[in-house]
């Protein structure tokens, strides 16, 4: 990474809203250093595809620029074409088609032809392990295998900056590993960029150089995974209550969790509260005082180091799963999925 | 230029697979012409004697309404195949290519136009196997295919403007199975005009199905109407040029709501 070079993806407050008011993006920053693999996370519906779509060319914002690889996306979308590689959620392989024949008709829109092509695609097929099923029709594929093929029809024309959008949802554990090492292998090669989106928490951890946390169409934190964890300061501890508290409940609880020593940012949400201790041993016990004072039954506590689902509920002052299962419901709400 | 032709090129072969990969589907579409053929050939062997077909058999009259026919319904589900690469990502992927978008929308042109041809020259042979005879010789025939062939861009183009604009099977279905009997049995394809109730008449005189069944008809008789030929043909190009231009109009617009 040097910081002379320009970016090769920077997206600067993009602003877009779907038909029925559905604001998809509002105010999406995005900087992606040269040769770097950058994640995007977030819950369902946070803005990463819609922003994926934009830095492709696929759709324009309402407001907002954005360059890939140094072209303007909305003023010279065919050079930015030519510099990307996509892999989409889905990249709609044809069924009928062999690998083979799939790979060849990539290359061809991007001019690749003859002896290069062929080699090309040989290269590819190897390399992915599809060379065995090359002259197989893709419907007799399996997910893993298709997976792959998508990843391979991205990088057929040799681009500078890959966008990876999901590249394992839907894939059994098996496969998502084997997916994660071929990420690991291409952020190796010279050059790439690879920008992803995802929203497991653990594959951004593992793959990403950089995440930017998005939420609700922007960014709300961006760093390493290492200094976003280390930002949380010790341990976290979630405790969930017997029963729910209400509104006075909640400001009786957070009088008396906050003043306590060794503790930071007291979260009381319904049925659970998570605290970021100095200490986490030291801190159950204190707290298990203070909540029997104050009359609240615990149901269970758990001790962690923090992770990136802490860091989201710091950041977006919800939990990851709740944004997710909120972000799906209003998606449904307004017609489906972006 | 010649990329475009090309890329135009490599969309339609992929397009053709799907047909010449997939047997059962080519030869359903081939076999349901046939059966038009020799359902309708038998049913109606008798009305020829009241006169007005201008042929001495029914079979004679009947080639072109069936070829015109077959073309309406093969590709009237264009749209179906593009909603189904939309709802893969396979336009999707394409766009994001540098490939031309006008290659995109020309592949399928392309491809429904050489299948609808090659399915019309297979009725019309399979038709002359039963006993039909052309007696407009092989210029009469090819001025037929491409009749089919403009009529079947009008109804693929319009066919996948619906696909993009709606982006549900079920309009698709529920307009395809609305109109194919009603623009069939309104046009010549099975009566003979003269008679025809006039109303239907009058309405046929409107229908770009029945400009390709008498531009066709009239072009492998013995004694073309060339004015017939010109006039109708002409309309069902321009009517097949304002159907593909309406339907780039609408991929824009889908690619606006992406």
């Amino acid at each position: 990474m040097s910081s002379t070079r320009a970016p090769a993806v920077e997206a600067r407050q993009l602003i877009k809203t779907y038909r029925g008011d559905v604001t998809a993006l509002n105010g999406m920053d995005v900087t992606v250093e040269p040769g770097t693999v950058f994640g995007l996370l977030g819950p369902n519906g946070a803005g990463k595809s819609t922003t994926v779509k934009i830095l492709t060319t696929l759709a324009q914002p309402d407001s907002g620029t954005a360059t890939v690889a140094g072209h303007d996306v909305l003023r010279h979308p065919d050079r930015v074409r030519r510099a990307i590689g996509v892999v989409a959620q889905s990249s709609g392989a044809d069924p009928v088609a062999t690998g083979r024949e799939n790979l060849q008709l990539q290359g061809r829109l991007y001019g690749l032809k003859g002896a290069a092509l062929d080699r090309r695609v040989a290269e590819l097929l190897d390399r992915f392990s599809l060379a065995e099923a090359a002259g197989r029709p893709v419907k007799g594929y399996s997910g893993g295998m298709r997976r792959r093929l998508d990843v391979a029809l991205g990088l057929v024309h040799r681009p500078e900056v890959l966008f990876l959008d999901e590249p394992t949802t839907g894939l059994d554990p098996e496969a998502r590993t084997a997916m994660w090492d071929e990420i690991d292998r291409l952020a190796g090669e010279e050059g790439l960029t690879i920008l992803l989106t995802t929203h497991y928490l653990d594959e951004a951890d593992r793959l990403a150089e950089r995440i930017a946390i998005v939420d609700r169409g922007r960014v709300v934190v961006e760093g390493t995974p290492d200094s976003l964890k280390g930002e949380l300061r010790g341990d976290a501890v979630h405790l969930e209550l017997r029963e729910a508290v209400g509104e006075a409940g909640r400001t009786l609880l957070d009088g008396a969790l906050n003043g306590l020593p060794g503790m930071h940012e007291v979260l009381v949400d319904g049925r659970r509260i998570s605290v970021r201790a100095d200490d986490g041993a030291a801190a159950v016990p204190t707290l298990l005082g203070a909540l029997e004072r104050a009359g609240v039954g615990v149901a269970a506590a758990t001790v962690a180091r923090p992770s990136l689902d802490d860091v989201y509920l710091r950041y977006a002052g919800r939990r990851y799963s709740e944004a997710d299962a909120e972000a799906t419901e209003s998606l449904v709400l307004a017609g489906g999925a972006r | 230029m010649s990329t475009a032709v090309s890329q135009t090129w490599y969309m339609t072969q992929r397009q053709l697979m799907v047909f010449t990969r997939q047997p059962a589907y080519a030869i359903i579409t081939l076999i349901q012409p046939v059966i038009w053929l020799f359902l309708f050939g038998n049913l109606f062997k008798k009305v020829v004697e009241l006169g007005g077909f201008g042929t001495t058999t029914y079979l004679d009259y009947l080639v072109p309404g069936v070829v015109v026919m077959s073309a309406l319904s093969s590709n009237m589900w264009a749209g179906m195949g593009t909603l189904e690469e939309i709802q893969r990502g396979t336009l999707n992927r394409f766009l994001t290519t540098p490939v031309s978008r006008a290659a995109l929308m020309n592949g399928n042109v392309v491809n429904n136009g050489l299948i609808t041809a090659f399915q019309s020259v297979v009725i019309v042979l399979l038709a002359l196997a039963g006993g039909a005879d052309y007696p407009g010789g092989v210029g009469g025939i090819a001025i037929l295919v491409l009749a089919a062939v403009l009529l079947g861009t009008v109804f693929g183009a319009l066919s996948n403007a619906l696909g993009m604009l709606v982006q549900e099977r079920e309009s698709i279905i529920g307009i395809n199975t609305f109109l194919l009997l009603p623009l069939t049995f309104l046009s010549s394809a099975f009566m003979a005009p003269s008679q025809m109730p006039s109303w239907m008449r009058h309405i046929a005189d409107f229908n770009p199905l029945n400009w390709a069944m008498v531009a066709g008809r009239s072009a492998i008789s013995e004694h073309p109407d060339w004015g017939d030929v010109l006039s109708r043909g002409g309309a069902l190009l321009a009517l097949a040029v304002a159907a593909v231009w309406l339907s780039i109009r609408t991929f824009r617009s889908y690619q606006r709501s992406v």
